[in-house]
């Protein structure tokens, strides 16, 4: 790992690296100007004043309204300040964007599994280029997990039966941390790995190296076939008997208790798991449960290939999964579907 | 202390504690402990309170479903029972207050009697749940949760889980374990309450209460009235909240 | 000048409250708030020392990067439980239930507690958690961390965490039955005339500490509780499995320790103010303000626990309101340590230990407070929670704010609580040891947090050596500073100098009786004429301020042939 160029401070290689260091770098000076300021005025205080006689009686001082008004008030705008920038930034960073690749992270006892949305898989190191926006999208198979890439400045929980995202967009080749930052027993040390930022040419040559792999989608859309969710919402996801799936993840949802929502992971996972908890409207609670039946990482193909699913037209189609049904993970495939770009 | 002898000066009366000034002070440091106590218990039964409110709004047809096999009956029993022991709990203070032995006696009895009631409803209660196999998780042994679910079309069984639509099994569990929580914890508070006013019984047997002294009867009646208070917050919570969904 | 109006025993042979009684017997069933003081006095020592212990090995195994001195088993088990003795068995009963349990009676001028055998109760409860607590240490550990985060502990951990989680449940009411007793007996047992805005500013934060015991330590009981039901039945309330959600056991947990945090540092403020004001021989500046953001601090430390979870899955908003209010509740803090600066303002300052380690405890605090704003602070929390950063951070809170008072108190309050002087040249020379130690071990921490060294780590990689071996230096000079005054004060116990009644010449209740006082406290019943920190009656004062206005040299001023 490289060190910065300044003392103490980890290496920066990513966009919001250096908004947080410059915060960090804000925040250090006002707690080193207070640090200096009270242990200065202390000191001088405790010697110019030391006790002198062991009889010497100094008189009484009240206090000052003024002064308690001027101590409160600008340590709370110097506060404020603080709050107010930290937020921007973590708003900011909040809001995923578009455009952004997206990666699957599955944590479990004691590994970090990476899967691309071309089909790649990595074990504990993540290859990224620099300049494209990534979304890491990410569960856990057991405990809580967090996924820390401290040259990025971001850090964020792996839960179990929910998925957490946070995204980056590297800025500079090389090989990075990537820590387990929520302890998750024994070997929680040696849940570690690295990020390799490449640069997009040098990163797209590791991907054509590493293509022999089924990208999640296709792996999804063979689950979809051998878990028979084809027979009511249709090969392609056009529906029948149940809801139309094509083009389903982002759209708002209406559902039989009258509430709507927006289709995002979570309820295409809690809608495969606990399919009579939130009903589309119009459609009878007849689908059995999948719980116990699909693991976190078949959990996310599946729900890969439903967001792979465009309204009719739109686009290609996948080539359908000729390959046998079973032990669809290992399966070679042709070329990768999506392009990253 | 015989009953009936008045004690002249304050400062001698022997349930004064050396370390109070007078019983004016001994009253409201009692008083105020047992309020200070009460808010403890506030927070400690909170923290299920909250429980409770996050999964019911995550499963509103599961915990609907789930609190519909509740017995309303028995529940709506227990519930004037409990309010009526308040009130004679507080009959029994009074009796202290204006020194009426016998009284204060009859009143502390029918209370404790009255306890003894709600929790042989609530046993009667548990028995029939666990007859239902709905003890949560591997909470009594040889016994895990395991409801036989009405069908539909199936006749009404009142042993069987009638689960409305989008509610699943697993998550009426969750109900029940925070139902057994909450009425377990409860009963633990009740079967306290209940051998606090025994011991009060017997002092009052004894004599020892009076216009001038009755610190303990009236904090023993303000542990009993929390106990109930928070019954009054159970039942709906629990008994009523999923009956406007029936069938 | 007269001195202090006393209200000691006029014999000279007297009884004090440590021979008034002789035998085992008579301490293990004593209502005496002094001597139940000394009992948690040397159960809570024996915490520290195994908590001390365990830090050592922590220390230890970092020295080098590659986890070669125990198993990674071994290793989360020793974190684990040196947080858990740390927190539940040292630091939270630390100062209530010593110093406290001791000087809270007595800067009121009242007898005893008010409930002095729930106070007894409360040091066999907190025993028995203790007792638990060693034993499922003993039986086979735990390694949850202290934090006890579902579904980990419920569901993964092969430890004893039900058996702990059992002990430190119990030992929660013992906190809540001292908090309880504190409120009880501040607001009905006060002297005559000694009026709220009277009492010590160590009552005061008292005061704060116990509404934070009585209104948080209910939730961690019921949080343990469901925690250790779910582990052994399984229903699934923290398990996503069953529908459950491991978040909401973090928030739960949190709503409690977050206030906790106020439980360890709030009693060290009282502390500090008594002893910034009474080494200073000046009235605390701007004596309510000091007093009411004791109470603010209780107040918001229960609406910030969410800042523990701005990487755990919590909404963008709830992020952002925890966020603004964490930094609210600074501002509390920050007016208390103006205050303590200005107090010092014209003040004559002694430089005796107490007041080494008062001085300590404020440098240290700004640094902890102010450290804390970069965990209040989202986007940078994001980088360093979970790190080694936030471990620095909370032991210059907890160890530089706490301990560092408790350390400054114990000193200032030996020669009353034993009637014996401590060797005062030990005493600076170890709170210098103290001092330097610490910061040597915490500082270090900050910058291997912020160059990205996850905590809990049993192995990591190279690079953060450097800071681990200074680190570790750093807690060696600190266990030596700390053997010291074990050491000495010990010693002073038998072999000390007698102390007066009141060896620091101060106006508080307390040094107005015998050192060590008689059974209930106070002669007679104490009636309260004076301020707080009232050095000399008012005429008095008017006289010194005339002659020094006039340029009269009054420092020697000696009245009625005794020094004040």
């Amino acid at each position: 790992m490289q060190t910065s160029w300044i003392p103490f401070v980890p290496e920066s290689a990513s966009t919001i690296s250096g908004k947080v260091d410059a915060l960090y770098f804000y925040l250090s000076g006002v707690t080193a100007f207070f640090t200096v300021l009270i242990s200065g005025v202390l000191i001088f205080f405790v010697i110019k004043y030391r006790r002198r006689s062991p009889f010497e009686i100094p008189r009484p001082i009240a206090g000052s309204h003024k002064l308690e008004t001027l101590w409160s008030v600008i340590p709370l705008i110097i506060a404020m300040s603080m709050f107010a920038w930290g937020a921007q930034i973590f708003f900011e960073n909040s809001r995923t964007p578009k455009n952004a690749n997206e990666i699957y992270v599955v944590g479990k006892q004691w590994m970090w599994k990476i899967q691309h949305s071309t089909g790649q898989r990595e074990i504990n190191e993540l290859h990224v280029p620099t300049g494209r926006k990534i979304k890491l999208i990410m569960t856990s198979e057991d405990t809580i997990h967090d996924l820390f890439l401290p040259a990025f400045r971001i850090k964020a929980d792996v839960l179990p039966g929910r998925y957490t995202t946070q995204w980056f967009e590297a800025t500079k080749p090389g090989t990075y941390h990537l820590f387990c930052a929520e302890y998750c027993g024994m070997n929680h040390s040696g849940m570690i790995g690295s990020v390799i930022v490449m640069q997009p040419t040098d990163f797209d040559n590791w991907l054509s190296g590493n293509a022999n792999q089924q990208s999640p989608a296709v792996a999804g859309q063979q689950l979809f076939q051998s878990l028979g969710c084809v027979s009511c919402h249709g090969a392609q996801g056009e529906g029948g008997r149940g809801p139309t799936l094509a083009g389903l993840f982002g759209r708002r949802v209406f559902l039989t208790n009258n509430q709507t929502l927006t289709a995002d992971e979570g309820y295409i996972r809690e809608s495969i798991e606990n399919p009579s908890a939130k009903v589309v409207a119009g459609f009878n609670p007849i689908m059995p449960t999948f719980q116990g039946q699909v693991t976190p990482e078949q959990l996310i193909q599946i729900i890969s290939f439903i967001k792979s699913l465009q309204v009719a037209g739109s686009q290609a189609p996948l080539p359908s999964a000729s390959a046998p049904a079973s032990s669809a993970a290992t399966t070679p495939t042709s070329t990768p579907q999506h392009n990253p770009k | 202390m015989a009953e009936g002898i008045t004690v002249a000066h304050e400062a001698s009366h022997p349930a004064l504690q050396h370390h109070f000034e007078n019983l004016e002070q001994q009253r409201e440091a009692g008083a105020l402990g047992m309020w200070v106590f009460l808010v403890t218990e506030i927070m400690f039964f909170g923290g299920m309170f909250l429980a409770y409110t996050l999964y019911r709004t995550k499963f509103p047809a599961d915990f609907a479903s789930a609190s519909n096999h509740l017995d309303l009956t028995l529940g709506a029993v227990n519930t004037v029972v409990l309010i009526l022991s308040s009130f004679t709990m507080a009959l029994a203070v009074y009796s202290a207050q204006v020194g009426k032995r016998r009284n204060q006696i009859i009143c502390l009895s029918v209370t404790i009697l009255l306890g003894l009631t709600f929790l042989g409803i609530k046993a009667v209660e548990y028995r029939d749940k666990y007859e239902d196999s709905l003890f949560p998780g591997r909470l009594i042994p040889g016994r895990p949760f395991n409801p036989a679910v009405q069908e539909h079309g199936q006749l009404y069984d009142k042993h069987k889980l009638h689960l409305l639509p989008g509610a699943t099994v697993k998550h009426v569990e969750m109900f029940y374990w925070i139902y057994f929580a909450m009425t377990g914890m409860h009963a633990v508070h009740m079967i306290i309450g209940v051998g606090v006013l025994l011991v009060i019984l017997f002092f009052t047997w004894r004599g020892r209460y009076g216009p001038e002294y009755h610190n303990p009867v009236e904090i023993s009646g303000l542990y009993w009235h929390f106990v109930d208070i928070v019954w009054i917050f159970l039942f709906p919570l629990l008994y009523l909240l999923g009956r406007h969904l029936e069938h | 000048m007269k001195a202090f109006e006393t209200f000691e025993t006029p014999t000279a042979a007297r009884v004090n409250y440590i021979n008034a009684e002789y035998g085992l017997k008579s301490w293990l069933l004593t209502k005496d708030h002094k001597r139940i003081a000394l009992l948690y006095l040397g159960s809570i020592s024996a915490f520290f020392f195994i908590g001390g212990l365990y830090a050592m090995f922590i220390r230890l195994e970092l020295l080098t990067p590659q986890g070669d001195l125990l198993s990674s088993t071994t290793y989360n088990k020793v974190f684990t439980q040196h947080g858990i003795i740390m927190i539940f068995f040292f630091l939270i009963p630390s100062i209530p239930a010593t110093l406290g349990n001791f000087l809270v009676p007595m800067m009121i001028g009242a007898k005893d507690l008010a409930f002095p055998r729930i106070n007894l109760l409360s040091w066999y409860i907190y025993l028995l958690g203790g007792i638990i607590t060693i034993w499922a240490l003993l039986a086979g550990g735990i390694d949850t961390g202290w934090t006890f985060y579902a579904p980990y502990s419920t569901t993964f951990s092969n430890s004893y965490v039900v058996a702990t989680g059992v002990g430190i449940f119990i030992s929660g009411f013992s906190s809540i039955l001292t908090g309880l007793n504190f409120i009880v007996t501040i607001h009905t047992m006060r002297a005559p005339g000694m009026t709220w805005f009277r009492l010590p500013l160590f009552i005061w934060s008292h005061y704060a500490t116990s509404l934070v015991m009585i209104l948080g330590t209910p939730v961690i009981a019921i949080t343990i509780l469901l925690l250790a039901f779910e582990r052994l039945a399984h229903v699934g309330i923290f398990d996503p499995a069953n529908g459950g959600d491991p978040v909401l056991f973090q928030h739960l947990f949190w709503f409690y320790s977050h206030p906790a945090v106020y439980i360890m540092v709030l009693p060290g403020m009282g502390v500090v103010s008594e002893l910034i004001a009474n080494f200073s021989r000046k009235n605390i500046f701007g004596y309510k303000f000091v007093a009411f953001s004791s109470l603010a601090i209780a107040v918001f430390g229960f609406l910030v626990w969410g800042h523990h979870l701005f990487v755990a899955g919590q909404s963008v908003y709830a992020g952002m309101i925890f966020s603004f209010l964490s930094f609210a509740v600074a501002i509390p803090s920050a007016i208390k340590v103006f205050n303590w600066t200005a107090t010092l303002y014209k003040g004559s300052i002694s430089y005796d230990t107490p007041m080494l380690y008062a001085l300590g405890f404020i440098g240290l605090f700004t640094i902890g407070g102010m450290t804390g704003l970069f965990l209040a602070s989202l986007a940078v929390d994001v980088h360093v929670s979970d790190t080694y950063f936030v471990v620095a951070h909370f032991h210059y809170i907890m160890v530089g704010g706490t301990l560092l008072a408790y350390l400054g108190g114990l000193h200032y309050w030996w020669p009353k609580i034993t009637g014996r002087m401590y060797p005062e040249g030990w005493g600076r020379f170890s709170a210098l040891v103290v001092f330097v130690g610490f910061n040597l071990t915490f500082l270090p921490q900050f910058i291997a947090g912020f160059l990205g060294m996850p905590r809990r780590y049993h192995a990591y990689p190279p690079e953060f050596q450097v800071f681990n071996v200074l680190s570790t230096a750093g807690a060696s000079i600190l266990g030596v500073g700390l053997v010291i005054p074990f050491v000495y004060l010990l010693w002073s116990m038998r072999y000390g100098k007698h102390a007066e009644a009141n060896p620091w010449h101060l106006p508080g209740l307390e040094w107005r009786t015998a050192s060590p006082p008689p059974t209930e406290n106070f002669f007679a019943t104490p009636v309260v004429t004076w301020e707080a920190y009232e050095f000399a009656p008012p005429e008095e004062m008017q006289v010194i301020g005339r002659l020094k206005d006039e340029g009269l040299e009054v420092a020697d001023a000696v009245i009625d042939g005794k020094p004040l």
